[in-house]
């Protein structure tokens, strides 16, 4: 697979306003009390990110990112968050008690990011523009019908395992 | 340092940092259950991100097919984490980490 062009892949107004989006939605996701409030920003989150996908030209992904994460998984949240919403819980500590430790551990994980960005952002090199395909779903489906096959039963048998562990999970009597 | 206007692939990879650093201090210090669930679920949200900017750098679809299936992976896992959660809900009404400590000795 060879490198092409550098892609150039969005105006930067869009790009700021989506990474801020997904910066705002994420800190509200951590720092609300109300777990509904932090279920609605992730949605939020997963909402401007699909736009990102689509900036990156991923379609495909990105209607599997609402469709399915925005979609399936955060109304799995909202629906187990109504099971289990006590009102008691709104008026406890919401930090636990390590939170000094985890904030350092955190702040520990940043400087290695900003180490690693700035030793390694020399390796991306400039390059020219492309155009940008318009078959990624084909393309997608192509490789997931063909060289990933095995990996997609995989996946299904996953899914599959899971349904019945969450099944045997959440039931009354076994 | 780059320019801020020219968005490239690194603007993508700083923003995936970003939201891993957010999920990170998500899991760490909140004590409500299905909120960390959720920052577990912004951390796969921003590998899947530096997985589709790579992808578009080298031009095949290779990222993009590991982001479905680090989606698929995500919805097994916040199903059965749910279930654990509703089955723990069950015995002790208390849906925070602290109190999860029936098997403290």
């Amino acid at each position: 697979m060879n490198p092409v062009a550098e892609p150039a892949l969005a105006t930067p107004f869009f790009f700021y306003l989506l990474s801020g989006l997904m910066l705002i939605g994420g800190i509200l996701v951590i720092t609300r009390k109300n777990a509904v409030h932090s279920a609605l920003a992730l949605i939020v989150t997963l909402l401007a990110q699909s736009a990102i996908y689509l900036m990156l030209y991923a379609p495909f992904v990105a209607g599997v990112q609402i469709i399915l994460y925005a979609g399936g998984i955060m109304v799995l949240f909202l629906f187990v968050i109504m099971l289990v919403n006590i009102d008691r819980a709104l008026k406890e500590r919401q930090f636990n008690r390590q939170w000094l430790v985890g904030m350092a551990a955190a702040t520990a994980l940043g400087g290695l990011f900003i180490a690693v960005y700035a030793r390694g952002k020399a390796i991306f090199p400039e390059r020219i523009l492309t155009t940008a395909e318009g078959n990624n779903t084909q393309r997608v489906a192509d490789m997931l019908y063909g060289p990933y096959m095995f990996a997609f039963e995989i996946a299904s048998l996953l899914l599959l395992v899971a349904i019945i562990g969450a099944v045997v999970m959440a039931k009354k009597r076994i | 340092m780059e320019s801020l206007l020219h968005i490239t692939t690194l603007h993508y990879l700083v923003l995936g940092a970003a939201l891993f650093l957010l999920g990170v201090i998500g899991v760490l210090t909140r004590r409500n259950v299905v909120i960390v669930l959720m920052s577990i679920e912004l951390i796969l949200n921003a590998v899947n991100l530096n997985l589709i900017a790579f992808s578009r750098f080298w031009g095949g679809v290779h990222g993009q097919i590991f982001a479905i299936f680090v989606i698929t992976d995500a919805a097994a896992e916040a199903a059965v984490g749910l279930g654990i959660l509703i089955a723990f809900f069950r015995n002790k009404e208390t849906v925070n980490v602290d109190e999860v400590n029936l098997l403290k000795w």
